[in-house]
C-alpha cells in the first residue's frame, strides 16, 4: 500500500514544499461543490460517526487517512489514485450527510442558508426566499440533490447543472427538517396568493374552479388548526394576512 | 438608424432586435401585421415618437437629431428625437405589437413552435418533470413587472433562471398569452395531466429519518393545499362544488355534522 517510486516522492515533496493545501479545503473549492460545508476533523475520525459507511465504500480508514491529511493520495500507487480520490468524495459526502445533522453542521449550514449559498425561490410569489438542499434517498447513487423551500414546501432542481449532478444522499432526506427543527425563526410565514390565468382580464373557468378547491382545502386547514388553538396569522409556519388581498379575492 | 447599412449586409430591424443577447423569447412579427393600422390601435398615446418608431421597425428611413445638425432650421430640429430616444422608442413600440402579435394566430402559432422547442425554458419544480414554461407579464401596463414564465402544470409563475431576461418587460408578452396558448393547444394540458398523475401526493411533505411532521407543529405541511388536486370521489364532489363560488363555511359545517366520523378517517388519511 505504501510503496512509492521515486518520481512520485519527489514530486510528492516538490509540490508540498511552497505551501500545503488541506484535501477538505480543495473539494470544497471544486466548482458545483458550493453546498457542502466544511467537516471538523474530531467529527471524521469518530469512528463512530461512520458506522455501516464501511458498505458504501472500501478502504475506509485509507480514505479517512486521505480525508484528514494525515496520508496524501500522492503517495498512493497512481494506478489507485483516481478510485481512491473518488471514494474519498463519496466518503465526505456520507459522512456530511449525518454531519449537517448535528448542532456544529447545523449552524454552519444556517450560516449558508443566511447567505444564499443555496439559491433562492424561482417561485415569484415566494419572493426570492432562500432555499436548502435535500436528497430524495439516503442511499447514494439513486437521485442527485434536490432544492427545498420552506415558504412553498414545494422542491426545485437546481439551476446550474454542476450541483444537478450532486448526489441527493450527501445531504440526504431529513435534513431541512431537522433544520428547521433546530431554527424555528427560520420558518417563513407562507403567503397565500394563487396565480390564475387569465386571458383579457377574465380568469379561465377551470383553472379558476382549480383554484377555488384549493382554497377550500386550505380553509379547512386554517379552521382547524384555530380549532387547534394555534395562531397562524402573520406568524411563522401560518399565513399573511393582507386586508387588501382579501378585497380583491 | 438602420437604413443607412451598406445593401449587402442589411439586415431588418425586427431580424436585428430578435437576434439581440437576451431576446430569444421575442418572436418576428409579421410585416402584414404591423403594417395594418387596426392592429396598432391606441398605441400611439403609449409610444413617444410614435410614428418615428413605427418607420424605424418597418425599415424606412427615420431622421433624428444627430442626422441634421448642419443645414437645417432649429423649428425643425425641436420634433426630431435623438438616436437613443428612438431606439427606446421603437423597442417599446415593437414589444407592445409583440403582446398583440402572439395573441394573434400566426403569433400563437409561431409562440407554440418556440414552446415546443424548449427555448423558454423548463419548469424548475421537481414535481413537474421538465414542463416547458411559457413567457407571460403580471400586467399588461408597460415599464412595471419584467417578464415571467408560466407553468401549466403546477399552474404557478416563475422568475426566469438567467438574469439576461431580467431587464424584459412583462408587458412585451402581456397577461392574457399563456391562458390562451394552453387552452389553443389542449395536447399541453394533456402533457400536463400526465405528469401530475405520477405524482403521490401522500409523499409530498417533510420527513425526519423517515417520520412525517404533525400538522400541528409549527415545521409541519401547511402548503400541501398549493399543489394538491382532487383525486379522491370526496374531492371530486369538493370540486364540482366548487364550480362558481367556494361553498361557504354554514355548508361545511353543515357536512362536517353529517358525516364527522367520514371527516376523521380522512383527515387522519391527510
Amino acid at each position: 500500500m505504501t510503496s512509492r517510486n521515486g518520481i512520485t516522492e519527489e514530486y510528492h515533496t516538490d509540490s508540498s514544499s511552497d505551501f500545503t493545501e488541506y484535501w477538505i479545503d480543495l473539494f470544497l473549492g471544486i466548482k458545483g461543490h458550493e453546498y457542502f460545508c466544511d467537516i471538523d476533523e474530531d467529527y471524521i475520525r469518530d469512528k463512530f460517526n461512520l458506522t455501516g459507511l464501511n458498505q458504501e465504500v472500501s478502504k475506509l480508514s485509507v480514505l479517512i487517512d486521505i480525508l484528514t491529511d494525515i496520508i496524501d493520495i500522492e503517495s498512493q500507487p497512481e494506478d489507485q489514485r483516481d478510485a481512491l480520490e473518488h471514494n474519498a468524495r463519496v466518503l465526505y459526502g456520507l459522512i456530511h450527510a449525518r454531519y449537517i445533522l448535528t448542532s456544529r453542521g447545523l449552524n454552519k449550514m444556517f450560516e449558508k442558508y443566511r447567505n444564499g449559498d443555496f439559491g433562492y425561490c424561482p417561485r415569484v410569489h415566494c419572493q426570492l426566499h432562500p432555499l436548502l438542499p435535500i436528497g430524495l434517498n439516503d442511499q447514494p447513487r439513486l437521485a442527485s440533490v434536490k432544492l427545498y423551500c420552506a415558504k412553498c414546501e414545494d422542491l426545485y432542481n437546481p439551476k446550474s447543472g454542476r450541483h444537478a449532478i450532486i448526489d441527493g444522499a450527501y445531504f440526504g432526506t431529513s435534513f431541512p427538517a431537522m433544520f428547521f427543527q433546530n431554527f424555528p425563526q427560520a420558518i417563513p410565514v407562507h403567503d397565500r396568493k394563487i396565480y390564475t390565468p387569465r386571458v383579457f382580464g377574465f380568469k379561465l373557468h377551470d383553472y379558476s374552479q382549480l383554484s377555488r378547491w384549493r382554497e377550500l382545502q386550505r380553509n379547512k386547514l386554517e379552521k382547524s388548526l384555530v380549532q387547534k388553538g394555534i395562531d397562524i396569522y402573520n406568524k411563522p409556519g401560518g399565513f399573511v394576512i393582507d386586508e387588501k388581498e382579501e378585497i380583491k379575492n | 438608424m438602420s437604413s443607412g447599412g451598406e445593401e449587402g449586409d442589411y439586415v431588418p430591424w425586427i431580424q436585428q432586435f430578435c437576434d439581440l443577447f437576451g431576446h430569444d423569447y421575442f418572436v418576428p412579427v409579421a410585416q402584414e401585421f404591423i403594417e395594418d393600422d387596426f392592429n396598432l390601435t391606441g398605441l400611439s398615446s403609449q409610444v413617444p415618437y410614435y410614428r418615428e418608431a413605427l418607420y424605424t421597425i418597418l425599415d424606412y428611413q427615420v431622421d433624428t437629431i444627430e442626422d441634421v445638425t448642419n443645414g437645417t432650421s432649429n423649428s425643425d430640429k425641436q420634433d426630431l428625437p435623438t438616436k437613443s430616444l428612438l431606439s427606446h422608442s421603437a423597442e417599446l413600440l415593437y414589444g407592445l405589437i409583440h403582446a398583440r402579435y402572439i395573441i394573434s394566430k400566426p403569433g400563437l402559432t409561431a409562440m407554440a413552435s418556440k414552446f415546443e422547442r424548449n427555448d423558454f425554458g423548463c419548469c424548475p419544480r421537481y414535481y413537474c418533470d421538465g414542463m416547458h414554461l411559457i413567457p407571460c407579464g403580471s400586467t399588461d401596463v408597460p415599464g412595471q413587472e419584467t417578464v415571467r414564465l408560466y407553468c401549466p402544470c403546477c399552474n404557478d409563475i416563475y422568475l426566469p433562471s438567467s438574469s439576461r431576461y431580467l431587464n424584459i418587460d412583462g408587458s412585451f408578452f402581456g397577461t392574457t398569452f399563456p391562458g390562451l396558448l394552453i387552452k389553443m393547444f389542449p395536447e399541453i394540458e394533456n402533457q400536463c395531466r400526465i405528469r401530475i398523475n405520477k405524482v403521490n401526493q401522500n409523499e409530498l411533505g417533510l420527513k425526519l429519518f423517515g417520520f412525517r411532521i404533525n400538522e400541528s407543529s409549527i415545521s409541519g405541511p401547511r402548503m400541501k393545499w398549493l399543489r394538491m388536486h382532487p383525486k379522491s370521489i370526496e374531492q371530486r364532489h369538493e370540486f364540482e362544488n366548487c364550480e362558481l363560488s367556494i361553498p361557504s363555511e354554514d355548508e361545511m359545517d353543515d357536512e362536517d355534522d353529517e358525516d364527522e366520523d367520514d371527516d376523521k378517517t380522512m383527515a387522519s388519511e391527510d
